[in-house]
């Protein structure tokens, strides 16, 4: 079917991304499709733990409110949801959407999952990593699951069976976009120009808001109107892939040429060879005009034969990781912090002889860059953080108890101990054939 | 007078894949562009921050859009999974580059 332009929103560009403007997207878009792209390595890898503790668990966390949102609009607006909110867990996500649909009473509602991409299988101790020394054996730590990123042939057949919604797992991020581009415009799998046009679009828009003003805002250099109320972004696609960025009417935010290229290299090494398991694309020479208030054109895309083999994440359970703080205000408290934070170290290292990863930040004066070594100012209210990674839990609960401990046994006037244990999880990459790989779908019917 | 900042000419944005960063440099007025392609090298940034870029610091240009990419490898303390940095994902790396002192 070839269309004029196909009309693409973005509802989610990150695990837990804001659902409100999702909704006003679904509502007012008028979409050809709204597309939430919810993974990232972590959330690949908390999915297969949720799975591993629940079979009929292990999609994305807020899956429910998000089609409780949304599926009445687009089944109203005629627009088709592609998602990877399956995450571990493709099937059970498609069968709780038709539940869904069911309460909503979008009775024939088609949703399509999408699996193949779990290739755990494939996976043994002696496979190499490509961004790490070493195999898996050499990790030490207990494989929780294994993700190849699939493209737009593993979407394809699930969208050309007519369905409502498709649900995958994991998926490269601009694919998500590509497909129904392909799909709609019956783009060849071996056009890489085409492939690299939409593959320009998928990237920018797959991170949702740091397109529309999100993640960009700096007070007096880069003023963001109304950033409380951002809008999702929406590409308006031509059949040649060039494309015009924007967003729906009265929502904050902005997009302008410098939303759209601090966006254009996000996470991109070489902008002449942004590899994805369609296209090896181009950005190199790409233009990017501003049209209108809030709109910005892009073309001049390109793109190069597909890479032959396809990345997979390789995830681990990691243990724990515990992080406790106190803080210090007021007169001399750069030397009381800086005093609490030998301490805490001394007994924790010295008296409780704790292995695993610990660090010991000062915030207010220097963490985020500790490492990179900046100058470090005087400051009226500094917070000691102490964080330790370890596979032994009671390593952590006793970290824990020593920083909480500096209320009674450490400097003067420290306050406000806080501290919270979470899972962890390490992750790694290696490269398998593409043939290795079969990816399929099914479709259920509410 | 103050110093200048590259953050006082550009703008930035920082990713991160694995245990690699990349930082994106935008000029605000074009005619900026020559400063900060002269004075803002790969060399300059492996130099300024040894400890934290521990790996190779590539430069990549988009002369047409007046913007540096800078990509260092093992640069996110083991990246965001295993990195005991609050900013694991190495965000703020952007405001770091900026904070550089730029010549007029």
């Amino acid at each position: 079917m070839q269309t004029d332009t196909i009309r693409l929103g973005c509802g989610a560009g990150f695990s837990s991304d804001r659902l409100g403007p999702a909704i006003d997207l679904a509502q007012r878009g008028a979409l050809d499709y709204l597309v939430f792209e919810c993974i990232g390595e972590r959330t690949m890898a908390f999915g297969h733990r949720d799975r591993m503790l629940d079979p009929n668990r292990g999609y994305n966390p807020q899956l429910r409110a998000r089609m409780r949102g949304v599926l009445a609009h687009c089944h109203a607006n005629g627009t088709k949801i592609v998602t990877n909110m399956g995450v571990a867990n493709p099937r059970a996500a498609a069968l709780l959407v038709i539940e869904i649909a069911r309460e909503l009473g979008l009775h024939g509602m088609k949703v399509a999952c999408v699996e193949g991409d779990d290739v755990s299988h494939l996976i043994g101790p002696d496979t190499a990593f490509m961004d790490h020394p070493g195999t898996v054996a050499d990790v030490g730590l207990r494989m929780v699951g294994a993700n190849v990123y699939l493209g737009v042939e593993a979407l394809l057949p699930a969208l050309e069976s007519g369905a409502d919604v498709v649900i995958a797992g994991r998926i490269a991020d601009p694919s998500l976009f590509l497909s129904p581009l392909v799909h709609r415009f019956g783009w060849k799998l071996d056009d890489w120009t085409a492939l690299g046009r939409g593959t320009l679009a998928g990237h920018l828009m797959e991170c949702g808001m740091q397109i529309t003003g999100g993640y960009f805002a700096d007070p007096g250099f880069k003023d963001v109107p109304r950033l409380a109320d951002c809008g999702f972004p929406i590409a308006e696609v031509a059949a040649d892939g060039s494309f015009i960025i924007g967003k729906l009417d009265g929502t904050g935010g902005c997009v302008t040429p410098a939303t759209v290229k601090e966006q254009l290299l996000y996470e991109v090494h070489d902008p002449r060879s942004y590899l994805t398991p369609d296209v090896a694309a181009d950005f190199s020479g790409v233009s990017v005009t501003e049209v209108g208030r809030d709109r910005v054109r892009l073309a001049g895309a390109d793109g190069h034969k597909r890479p032959d083999q396809l990345k997979v994440t390789v995830g681990f359970d990691g243990g724990f990781l515990g992080e406790g703080g106190v803080s210090y205000a007021g007169p001399n408290a750069k030397a009381r912090a800086l005093l609490a934070a030998d301490v805490v170290r001394e007994r924790l290292t010295r008296i409780n002889r704790l292995g695993g990863d610990l660090r010991v930040d000062l915030i207010g004066l220097n963490a985020l860059h500790q490492t990179a070594e900046q100058p470090v100012g005087d400051a009226n209210d500094v917070r000691v953080h102490v964080a330790l990674r370890s596979t032994d839990r009671d390593d952590i609960d006793t970290m824990l108890w020593e920083v909480e401990s500096l209320l009674c046994c450490g400097p003067a006037g420290g306050g406000g101990y806080r501290g919270q244990v979470v899972p962890c999880v390490v992750t790694h990459s290696c490269l398998i054939d593409r043939s290795a790989v079969s990816p399929s779908f099914e479709l259920f019917v509410a | 007078m103050t110093q200048r900042r590259i953050h006082d000419i550009a703008h930035a944005r920082a990713g991160d894949k694995g245990n690699t960063s990349n930082v994106s440099v935008w000029v605000y007025d074009p005619n900026d562009y020559p400063l900060l392609k002269r004075q803002l090298t790969a060399e300059r940034i492996a130099r300024a921050f040894p400890k934290l870029f521990t790996g190779p610091v590539t430069r990549y240009e988009m002369d047409g859009l007046h913007g540096l990419n800078f990509v260092m490898l093992d640069a996110l303390e083991g990246g965001v999974n295993t990195s005991l940095n609050l900013d694991s994902h190495g965000k703020s790396f952007s405001y770091l580059i900026l904070g550089l002192p730029i010549e007029a």
